[in-house]
């Protein structure tokens, strides 16, 4: 069983308790967005490396070494 | 001389749970700190919990962060999420056994009526090569005074040995 444990700061008593149909409604919640929010974040970055990579594809057409092309893009 | 960092509350795990609030904080500070030594039922690394204040699932939520290993640093930001203080990075499963990431929490103004800026900084503990640190800027968008905190993992648990320390600061 999944629980739940309060500490009071005033009293100091500490409570456990099973988890109430709400929050586990809220937890599951969570974790999906949670989920879509990371794939999200991947999907940003792959956009990001994969406009670094085009970027460096064309420095590197004009004539640009390497070294140049690191140089500018750090 | 005045004492003015002082324990609020403290709770060491002795079983694996949902989530742990500190309920009831008294107002009498200015600051609060929280440090936290967490490990979750997570089979990976680099892996997160979240503080709600006053338990506000709402849209309030942004940070800015930087972390990294040790060799290359990185940036990221998330702006105006429900999942609360996202804390990184912590320990999973996939960590050595029996080791715990390390954070510190710290709430400046926290009976404030105002939007908090929070800051974390977090280190995972691990026997490899690799272990990731971050250091967060938060922004808690909430504009009640915080009377408690709600610490958890979605749909995960924190497990024990976990131990979180609550402290309040005073300027006099």
């Amino acid at each position: 069983m999944t629980t739940a444990i309060e500490i009071n700061c005033e009293t100091g008593e500490v409570t456990e308790r099973p988890l109430t149909a709400e929050e586990i409604a809220d937890r599951e919640a969570a974790a999906a967005q949670a989920a879509a929010d990371a794939l999200a974040a991947e999907e940003a970055a792959a956009a990001k490396a994969a406009a670094k990579a085009s970027a460096e594809g064309k420095l590197a057409a004009l004539g640009l070494t390497a070294d140049e092309v690191a140089a500018l893009l750090g | 001389m005045p004492v003015t960092y002082q324990l609020i509350a403290s709770n060491v795990l002795s079983s694996n749970v949902a989530s742990i609030t500190f309920s009831a904080i008294p107002s009498t500070y200015t600051d609060l700190v929280l440090r936290a030594s967490v490990r979750k039922n997570q089979a990976t690394t680099a892996t997160e919990f979240y503080i709600k204040p006053n338990s506000d699932s709402g849209s309030n939520y942004s940070f800015t962060m930087v972390y990294g290993t040790g060799s290359v640093a990185t940036t990221s930001s998330f702006a105006s999420n429900t999942n609360g203080l996202l804390i990184r990075y912590i320990d999973g499963t996939s960590n050595t056994a029996n080791t715990f990431s390390s954070s510190e929490i710290y709430i400046p103004n926290y009976n404030s009526t105002a939007t908090k800026p929070i800051s974390s900084f977090s280190v995972e503990e691990n026997n490899t090569t690799s272990a990731t640190m971050a250091v967060q800027a938060h922004l808690y968008a909430g504009t009640s005074a915080i009377t408690s905190l709600l610490i958890g993992v979605p749909s995960l648990t924190i497990l024990a040995g976990s131990s979180f320390y609550l402290y309040g600061i005073k300027n006099s």
